[in-house]
């Protein structure tokens, strides 16, 4: 309260921090019981809002995972995760995630390197940031698309890359599997990245390589004494949100598989469309449980490592 | 920031720049010169045609689509605005306290994917069509919470920058009211973050598939998924054609931002 | 010419003053800018330069010239008579502090200091001991594990002259290094300054634009002004005798009062003074220095006092000329009190040698 007592009122008003008087530009509404809330109740719309929409149906999926058919408690659809097909498919997600992160935050990060290096008012930068910006959010189902007009049957690449490895034209078969995915995550992972990790590069000072220099130091010693410590966090920061954003990314792979469910996302897009999956109705819920645990899980890991290893950010 | 004394380095460090930029470039243009090429192919003969492009023009089903798309973008741009930015003022304002909470619930849409809302969202859509009644318009409540994180990012750059209490006390003392405040004052200030927060809300609704094809509403992405099962190359053309139109509308956006900026400051 | 104390530092054994050094002719033009036309600069060993400048005279890129961290089109940087201008700037073997901002952010006080000292390949326990040392020298021994988000600007700004202190560097190169600290500390910073090179003994070139400074901390004052120097002189004697017009309008305020020369003297204000060599000849203006003007209450007088303004101990009188000439005179604020606006004074200048420009 006392923090916003200085707005409370124009001019002087000693010892009235927590009641200021009521003035024609007081907002408080006028009921006893929000009064006492004060200011606070202008965040109501806002709670509600998230309320409705994202808290209600989360504890919706951490609820119905605990259900049973009959509404009582049972861990019946969260154990049934450990069965083989969901199983492999968390494998198959975390794959595709963890190696599109890599691969993307690793040139994502060169990128924005290549970007930063250029003049702030060229016209290079601003086109790839504009780009990436739309490659980037866009992303889902014209991706997919465009990969397989590249590489999927009749495609542009196709018939180039038949000749050369002597497989069959009948399309690149690997495109709708693991591989395929990798690649065409990766493809909007590297903007994603650009887009966060440029702000970090911009903010590495050339003083600070100027005084390592003038220490004494190589062009080596600067980035691998001042430049990847300064960076790491940022760096792993980044790569962490390119692996939430891959593993719950669903649009990309629906588009591209239409049959069978390789990872998680497309099999909870089974367990929506169909009553039954491996035996378990609503599935869907605990499916979508274990997503929300991988992601959280991460990110913990990442808070953890954040303050071991960079207590300079604090 | 050139380093002198290092000439030959120097030159080589310029030509590998090159060399991996024309790399980057390749591998980004090149799915999108395929669309192109898919989509302006007779597939059986190989001979190029623009019918596929024409057909979209004319259909129907897309036309639809796109509109719907169109309108959910602008709604939820609204929807954001109207919901997010006076929010965030009145943090700053008057409840500093609160900000870490805003923060949080902000940025949970990155831990909890839109698959996951989609799974759970069945009982307050149920309450939402029984109140509003059945619309691909109503998307709008749920897009609202994918684009928070983004938009809070934005918008808490550009209000970072600013000294709202200063402002504010300012305003008030001339005698502006709170509604005043926000609106005249401190939202002029942060135009160019609600344009960029506008910017990637737009980008992320045009292309947005996954809570619309699984609520079975018939957007942009869901329509072009559905056209490809009938014909290919159209679907291609409307791909294409799709990215092309959010990076247009996206580059007017932006240039709005950059002539605003010599007067906005 | 200037007498300094011993070396005090017991574990240096470079022996005290340091290394001369000796910049001739150099240039540097950025497209049709010429940052540089012609700097030639001789620093002896452990004295302490400044480079006095209008922005964008070129002091900076000089001072990063001699660091090796700009190149020049001609010219040579020498160090204790060594050729550098081909040595790389991580060989140089220089401390640099920057104007702000320099220090890395993801290392301690201690790490910042020692840095240098690890890439020169000491143990731990020696960079310890030494940066310690330093920290201590520069009043932040109590600060080491701290980080630099965690220090005032007067503290980082410390903290990067120990860092550049700690390598024992041929030459300290300074850049602005106060001009982002409030103006207490920067008065402060600057004796620290002062002391800690007089101590040390490293020859020292530092670059400012504050006259003030300049003249506070130097052995000798270079004025620089497009690219090229004045004048190189004593503080006291770049302000009694400055040798252009430039130096004479740059270092200190100066009144431009009419007067015309004969003989190596001119007559200012009805008074006969000794002028200067280069001054001009026949009638022109005397460039008087405030603190020259005396003021005097006079019925007769013909001057009007304008305004008067407290700055402490000492007040700054404005008085109007009949002919309207503004002249600036320096009083003891004890005798301005009796001054007001609009009364009658004599104005005289006190006979110690003015440069004379022509009109
Ligand atoms: N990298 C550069 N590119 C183009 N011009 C430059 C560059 N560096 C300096 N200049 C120009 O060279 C001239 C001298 O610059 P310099 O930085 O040496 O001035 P300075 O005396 O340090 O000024 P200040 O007191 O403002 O720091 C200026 O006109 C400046 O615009
Ligand atoms: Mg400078």
């Amino acid at each position: 309260m006392t923090a916003s007592a200085p707005l409370a009122a124009p001019g002087p008003t000693p010892g009235a921090a927590d009641s200021p008087p009521d003035s024609p530009l007081d907002p408080r509404p006028g009921s006893g019981r929000l009064r006492r809330l004060g200011p606070a109740v202008g965040l109501l719309p806002f709670l509600v809002y998230v309320t409705i929409f994202l808290i209600i149906p989360t504890v919706t999926v951490a609820v119905g995972a605990f259900q049973s058919e009959d509404g009582g408690f049972s861990t019946e659809k969260v154990a049934a995760l450990f069965d083989e097909t969901p199983m492999r498919a968390l494998r198959e997600s975390l794959i595709l995630s963890a190696t599109s992160a890599a691969i993307g935050a690793v040139l994502g990060a060169l990128l924005a390197y290549l970007i930063v290096t250029a003049p702030a008012t060229s016209v290079l930068r601003r086109v790839v940031t504009s780009v990436c910006g739309v490659l980037a959010q866009f992303g889902g189902v014209t991706l997919a698309f465009a990969w397989m007009a590249t590489l999927g049957f009749g495609g542009l690449l196709t018939g180039l890359l038949a000749d050369v490895f002597g497989v069959g034209d009948t399309g690149t078969g690997w495109l709708y599997d693991l591989p395929g995915l990798i690649l065409v995550y990766t493809y909007f992972q590297i903007p994603l990245m650009v887009i966060v990790f440029l702000p970090a590069l911009e903010g590495v000072r050339p003083q600070w390589r100027e005084a390592a220099v003038n220490l004494g130091a190589t062009t080596r010693q600067y980035w691998t004494k001042v430049a990847f410590p300064l960076l790491r966090p940022a760096f792993l920061g980044s790569a962490l949100l390119l692996f939430a954003n891959a593993f719950a990314a669903y649009a990309t792979a629906a588009a591209l598989v239409s049959q069978g469910s390789p990872i998680t996302p497309l099999l909870i897009r089974a367990a929506l469309t169909s009553e039954i999956v491996l035996g378990q109705a609503n599935f869907a819920y605990a499916l979508a449980l274990e997503m929300v645990v991988v992601v959280a899980v991460v990110m913990g890991l990442y808070a953890w490592l954040l303050r071991r290893t960079s207590r300079w950010l604090q | 920031m050139s380093a002198p004394g290092a000439g030959a380095g120097a030159v080589a460090w310029r030509i590998s720049r090159v060399l991996l930029l024309l790399a980057f470039a390749g591998f980004f243009l090149l799915p999108l010169v395929a669309l192109l090429d898919f989509s302006t192919k007779v597939p059986s003969t190989g001979d190029r045609t623009a019918q596929p492009w024409r057909d979209l023009l004319a259909d129907e089903q897309m036309s639809s689509a796109i509109t719907t798309s169109l309108l959910l973008a602008g709604l939820t741009v609204v929807g954001m605005v109207l919901l997010l930015v006076p929010t965030m003022v009145w943090v700053r304002l008057r409840v500093p306290r609160a900000n870490r909470l805003v923060e949080f619930l902000c940025l949970l849409p990155l831990t909890i994917p839109a698959l996951v809302i989609v799974v759970g969202i069945k009982n307050v859509y149920a309450w939402v069509d029984y109140l509003i009644g059945d619309s691909a318009l109503t998307l709008t409540f749920v897009y609202v919470v994918l684009v928070l994180p983004y938009a809070y990012r934005s918008l808490d750059a550009a209000l970072s920058g600013l000294d709202t209490t200063t402002l504010s006390e300012a305003a008030r003392s001339l005698g502006a009211g709170w509604g005043t405040v926000i609106v005249r004052v401190i939202v002029p200030n942060i135009w160019s973050g609600v344009l960029s927060a506008a910017f990637i809300s737009v980008a992320l609704v045009l292309g947005e598939y996954t809570i619309s094809s699984l609520l079975h509403y018939d957007t942009l992405p869901v329509a072009i998924v559905m056209l490809s099962k009938s014909d290919a190359p159209m679907s291609m053309a409307a791909a294409l054609g799709s990215l092309i139109f959010a990076a247009l509308l996206l580059l007017v956006l932006g240039a709005l931002d950059r002539r605003r900026r010599p007067t906005g400051r | 010419m200037t007498i300094r104390p011993h070396d005090l530092d017991p574990d240096a054994d470079r022996g005290a003053g340091g290394l001369a050094v000796e910049l001739t002719g150099l240039r540097r033009h950025y497209g049709d800018v010429h940052a540089l036309a012609g700097l030639d600069l001789h620093l002896d060993p452990g004295e302490l330069v400044v480079l006095l400048g209008s922005s964008g005279c070129g002091k900076t890129t000089a001072l990063r010239i001699v660091a090796g961290l700009e190149r020049q089109d001609a010219g040579t940087v020498r160090v204790g008579g060594r050729d550098l201008s081909h040595v790389p700037a991580n060989k140089r073997d220089m401390g640099m502090v920057f104007q702000a901002y320099s220090l890395f952010p993801h290392l301690t006080v201690l790490d910042n200091v020692a840095f240098g000292l690890k890439l020169r390949g000491q143990s731990r326990a020696q960079r310890r001991q030494r940066a310690g040392d330093v920290l201590d020298l520069v009043g932040l021994g109590e600060q080491k594990a701290r980080y630099a988000n965690q220090l005032s600007g007067g503290q980082q700004q410390r903290v990067a002259l120990a860092r550049a202190l700690a390598i024992e560097p041929s030459v300290l190169l300074l850049d602005e290094p106060l001009s982002a600290l409030d103006a207490k500390v920067r008065v402060q910073l600057r004796e620290e300054i002062r002391r800690v090179q007089v101590e040390v003994g490293t020859t020292t070139l530092f670059v400012t634009h504050d006259q003030e400074e300049a003249l506070a901390v130097a052995d000798r004052v270079g004025v620089m002004n497009e690219g090229r120097l004045e004048q190189i002189a004593t503080p006291a004697q770049l302000y009694a005798a400055p040798a252009t017009p430039f130096v004479g309008e740059f270092v200190g305020l100066s009144n431009r009062l009419p007067a015309t020369v004969e003989g190596g003297h001119a007559h200012v204000l009805g008074t006969r003074v000794p002028v200067l060599p280069g001054s001009a000849s026949g009638s022109g203006l005397a460039l008087v220095r405030p603190e020259s003007v005396q003021l005097t209450l006079d019925e007769q007088g013909s001057a009007r006092v304008a305004t008067v303004a407290f700055l402490g101990p000492l007040s700054r009188v404005t008085a109007t000329l009949p002919d309207g000439t503004d002249v600036v005179a320096q009083v003891r604020s004890a005798d301005a009190v009796e001054l007001t606006a609009g009364q009658r004074v004599r104005l005289q200048v006190s006979p110690a040698p003015v440069l004379v420009v022509g009109a």
